[in-house]
């Protein structure tokens, strides 16, 4: 296709991303290349309907001069990056220095946020993507050999998980895996331990969050699988069945290598969705033994009074540069299949 | 410092006074658009400033649960897309901290007539804010349980722990108290609370520097320590909404929550037995101190230096007009615990009195308190949890808080 | 089609059977439950002392006399204003899908047939986009749009979510436009159309499997988003979900749980309709290529 055909078709899509997405990632890495510029505070009296007090205050003024001259912040490098929130060097140096043995240096590595937030982050990462890519496939080609008259109804009963509002459905799963909702008790009663709290251990918690993860994403994996097995040519498969191939050959040789791209393509979502998991902690109240890097960056921009643009831009570079390590073997896979297909 | 406003904050001042006061504020020319946290009382609450504005105003409102991250980008924006916010003592500082709410003597030297002196918040010397309304975390518990086993309403955290106990060993129930433990911010809350009962101070005298690896801090989350023993296993993950449905189905005998969840406490739906049992008290002290354990908070209004001087004071006179009315606060005197001349208090608002005369703490408005609220929420839960001593869980959250506060300019 | 492919032996029917049993059971109990419980109280709904009061509306029959009721349903709609909020969904949903499929079938169909080296270094560079996490994105935004006056109305919250839907899209349908034989618009460009002409007569009629996934998920996701809806639109025009939040409730102040109940299912029936067409539109896809190919 000439470059200029090219060009007119990508335009439309390629500024939609540039200005939506692309401006902010540079401006992210800029803001997190900064801080703030100094504070300046001053005491003063405060008069509340409970009583007045000293308190201190930051003085506009003499902090808005201080900004006038310096509108980004002070330049901090990669200051940011290496502070205790995020990778930590400084205190993962010491935490050599003093641990006598491997454990102990690895309880104070994952003891901080950031290796603590990862280790979460990868394990459910690596726990969800095969199951779910796995179950999508072997549902998908399930329900492609049903009669159409109720197709509809299941793919539709297949695809719930995913269309429940995530906000609603893990509050109502967190409420039936309670332990006196129907879920929970049932489990309390299939193990006879009545004090069985799927809540209370981090354990349990983490293995709550895996199945519902696999839970959430298969449908994903189904639809994209359904739709592409569609699109597979019937003749190789005639041909292969008049050959003697069995239907496990049939499915292993000619239908599994039709759907490779797309294979691909679920596995990257999978892997950087996975990657970004968030909302499953969030509404199974699991920030106390379960946070992920999105979950950190939440935590700076929500939970606070004032947005910590620095902070969270850091977490979020570094969060890409996670992804892209994570996709690196599938990129290349896919850069291989591309040069040949030139 | 303690000031006789609280006992004049309640007095009763006949309501004929204020009998005009219904008739709209005579907004004529200015638009209002205020953004609003979501809850109940402050739907009540903005019912009446839009009919204070009138039926002609340019009156709109955005109630959002985000409300706080939305506050700092949306009045700096100029013109400010909102010319009135409503802030708490938490929420007031990152407006203050950039200059985003202008001073409102002017104003309230036209309009506030029927304020009461103490709604009136000042800083420095300059009103800032007008407080409508009151709200505190304190004790509720079940009075036929307690009087069962002969225990005395505890008015100390250590007469809790041993009531909760004994409650415990007579079988009654496996887990007898319950607060908002759950990781984040209300577990932070937490800390604040029984920090500040054992006479704690966040900073260092004058500086940004933290100041709760101590002994105080450490006696602060002993004391958490056993009310979560005593907690549902599940505490790590219950807000205040998933402790007021342990209460309404009787799991639990005590529990140090909100006062604004009165109203739907002790409405008519649910179990009619456990809330004709259900009682308030005051929050208890702590490890000896004279003050509760609790924070002290209010709710007012402030308004936007981004915006023109007509919209300020169109938002300003309709939001002044609800604030001053008694018929507001006497028609819903269980909503909340209204700061509103001639209010007559409602039967659940003695704690929040109590309280504020009993000397507890404000919440602590400094520049840099979010900042610390946030390292506690997510550093203190290792500790709960029994993985790490308490003197490492607090040395974590000074770590924590130094690195944001070092990024944010205050150290 | 050739039937005697498609006839399986009695075993496989039984053990597919069986598995697609099992696996409907899993995915659409939690909705079930939901659907039943939204008729019950919340004392019922969300006991924390007795799970069967849901199945059973225990409490339901002492506060509204019937072990059933619509009371949450009525009230959402009325009260709460759901039915504002269901239109901004409607005009949100429709115009994000409309919009995203436009541009990302044009730019993954370039991306698909040209093969020079940047359509790969643009396709990687719409990854790494992708992997932006949201909330930082939109928490970006905000100075910006109130600078513009462009925040909290709907047509900002559409242009954002194609943005941000963009590379998924592009990927989705790079990867089904990669499935289809190169030899068919080669042919047709050899025959004299241009590039456009051999877009909108050849590949337009037998993209519709790849065009309708990416449909559905762009629909998802105007459906279903949070980050971007909750931060970027006034009350006014606040779609399904940031009013469902909201009848949640905040911290010191409990919500209206039945409300956002009832709510989530009134929003979900609609989907049923979309699926139902969106599983057809797969089928007639596939004859279409078929004939074509």
């Amino acid at each position: 296709m000439p470059h200029k055909t090219f060009f007119w078709f990508i335009f439309p899509t390629g500024l939609a991303m540039i200005l939506f997405i692309g401006l902010p990632i540079v401006s992210s890495f800029f803001q997190s290349l900064h801080i703030e510029t100094q504070q300046v505070l001053m005491e003063v009296e405060n008069c509340d309907p409970f009583g007045c007090q000293t308190n201190v205050r930051v003085d506009v003024e003499a902090t808005d001069k201080l900004r006038e001259e310096n509108p980004l912040g002070r330049f901090n490098g990669f200051g940011t990056y290496l502070d205790r929130n995020h990778l930590a060097f400084d205190e993962i140096g010491e935490a050599w220095n003093i641990s006598s043995s491997m454990g102990e240096f690895k309880d104070i590595v994952l003891n901080l946020p950031f290796y603590k937030a990862l280790l979460f982050t990868l394990t459910f990462c690596f726990a969800v993507t095969p199951p779910v890519i796995f179950l999508g496939f072997i549902v998908a080609l399930s329900i492609n050999t049903l009669a159409k008259s109720i197709k509809g109804l299941i793919v539709f009963g297949t695809i719930l998980p995913m269309i429940v509002t995530p906000l609603i459905g893990s509050l109502v799963l967190f409420w039936m895996i309670d332990s006196q909702g129907i879920i929970g008790a049932s489990i309390q009663i299939l193990f006879d331990d009545p004090n069985l709290s799927l809540k209370a251990s981090s354990n349990l918690t983490w293995i709550t969050l895996i199945i519902y993860g696999i839970w959430h994403n298969t449908p994903f994996a189904f639809v994209v699988f359904y739709a592409a097995l569609q699109t597979v040519p019937q003749d190789p498969i005639e041909a292969a069945y008049i050959d003697g191939a069995s239907r496990f050959q049939r499915v292993r040789y000619i239908v599994i290598p039709h759907l490779y791209p797309v294979a691909t393509f679920i596995m990257l979502i999978c892997l950087m969705d996975n990657f970004r998991v968030f909302e499953p902690i969030i509404g199974f109240s699991a920030e106390g033994v379960a946070q992920s890097l999105s979950w950190m960056i939440y935590q700076d921009l929500r939970n606070e009074n004032k947005m910590l643009f620095g902070s969270a831009g850091a977490t979020s570079m570094l969060t890409i540069l996670g992804i892209a390590i994570l996709l690196t073997p599938v990129l290349i896979r896919t850069w291989k299949e591309f040069r040949t297909e030139r | 410092m303690k000031k006789l406003l609280i006992a004049l904050l309640f007095s009763f001042v006949s309501a004929s006074a204020f009998a005009g006061s219904h008739s709209p504020c005579g907004v004529t020319n200015g638009s209002i658009n205020i953004l609003a946290n979501e809850f109940t009382t402050y739907r009540i609450f903005m019912d009446e400033v839009k009919s204070c504005a009138g039926p002609d105003a340019d009156f709109n409102v955005t109630h959002s649960v985000d409300h706080n991250k939305l506050q700092v980008a949306a009045l700096s924006a100029n013109p400010a897309e909102f010319s009135a916010k409503l802030v708490t003592n938490g929420s007031i500082t990152p407006l203050m901290n950039d200059g985003l709410i202008r001073p409102l003597d002017d104003l309230v030297a036209k309009y506030g007539a029927n304020l009461n002196e103490n709604q009136k918040i000042t800083i420095d010397g300059k009103i800032y804010a007008v407080a409508f309304m009151a709200n505190a975390q304190h004790l509720w518990y079940r009075e036929s349980i307690l009087n069962d086993l002969g225990i005395d309403v505890p008015s100390t955290y250590e007469e809790v722990i041993a009531a909760a106990e004994k409650i415990k060993a007579a079988g009654v129930m496996p887990n007898p108290y319950a607060g908002a433990f759950k990781s984040g911010w209300n577990l932070g809350q937490e800390f604040v609370n029984m920090y500040l009962g054992h006479g704690g101070e966040f900073f260092k005298s004058g500086s940004a520097q933290p100041n709760v690896n101590n002994e105080k801090g450490v006696a602060a989350l002993n004391v958490i320590k056993k009310l979560t023993e005593l907690s549902n296993p599940d505490f790590l993950t219950q807000d205040t909404n998933a402790v007021k449905e342990e209460w309404e189905s009787g799991n639990v005998a005590l529990m140090h929550v909100w006062n604004s969840g009165a109203a739907s406490l002790l409405d008519d739906e649910g179990d009619q037995a456990i809330k004709a049992d259900t009682r308030l008290a005051p929050s208890p002290s702590v490890g000896g101190g004279s003050k509760p354990a609790t924070t002290l908070w209010w709710d007012g209004i402030g308004i936007s230096t981004n915006t023109s001087d007509e919209n300020a004071e169109a938002s300003f006179r309709a939001l002044v007009g609800a604030a001053s009315s008694s018929e507001l606060a006497n028609d819903n005197p269980n909503a909340t615990v209204w700061l509103i001349k001639g209010y007559t208090p409602g039967d659940t608002a003695g704690p929040v009195v109590d309280a504020a005369n009993r000397g507890a703490t404000p919440y602590p408005s400094f520049p840099h308190m979010s900042l610390m609220h946030g390292a506690l929420s997510s550093e203190l839960v290792e500790f709960l949890q029994g993985n790490e001593s308490a003197e490492k869980a607090l040395a974590d959250v000074e770590a924590a808080y130094v690195a944001k506060a070092t990024e944010q300019g205050f150290l | 089609m050739d039937t005697r492919l498609n006839k399986y032996s009695k075993q496989l029917i039984i053990i597919n059977s069986i598995f697609i049993l099992f696996w409907l059971t899993i995915s659409i109990f939690p909705f079930i439950w939901t659907l039943w419980g939204s008729f019950k109280v919340k004392a019922d709904f969300f006991s924390r002392a007795e799970w069967t009061y849901a199945l059973s509306g225990f409490n339901t029959l002492i506060e509204t006399g019937a072990t059933t009721t619509v009371k949450a349903y009525i009230e959402s709609w009325t009260e709460g204003e759901f039915w504002r909020a269901s239109m901004n969904t409607m005009i949100v949903t429709v115009s994000v899908v409309s919009i995203s499929l436009f541009l990302g079938t044009l730019g993954a169909y370039a991306l698909s047939r040209s093969t020079y080296k940047y359509t790969f270094y643009i396709l990687i560079a719409a990854l790494i986009f992708r992997a932006m996490p949201h909330i930082t994105l939109v928490s970006g935004y905000l100075f910006p749009f109130f600078q513009l006056n462009i925040w909290g109305i709907l047509p900002t919250t559409i242009i954002v979510l194609v943005a941000i839907n963009q590379p998924f899209t592009l990927w989705l349908l790079y990867s089904f436009f990669k499935t289809v034989p190169k030899e068919l618009d080669e042919s047709a460009l050899i025959d004299g159309c241009s590039y456009f002409q051999a877009f909108r007569y050849i590949i337009m009629p037998v993209m519709w499997p790849g065009v309708v996934t990416a449909g559905l998920f762009s629909m998802m996701l105007a459906y279903n988003d949070f980050t971007v809806t909750a931060l970027l639109l006034n009350q006014e025009n606040y779609t399904m979900v940031p009013k469902i939040n909201a009848y949640l409730g905040t911290i010191e102040y409990g919500g209206n749980y039945m409300w956002a109940v009832s709510s989530v299912v009134s929003a979900t029936a609609p989907l049923f309709m979309i699926i139902w067409f969106f599983q057809r539109q797969l089928i007639s896809g596939l004859t279409a290529g078929a004939v074509k190919g």
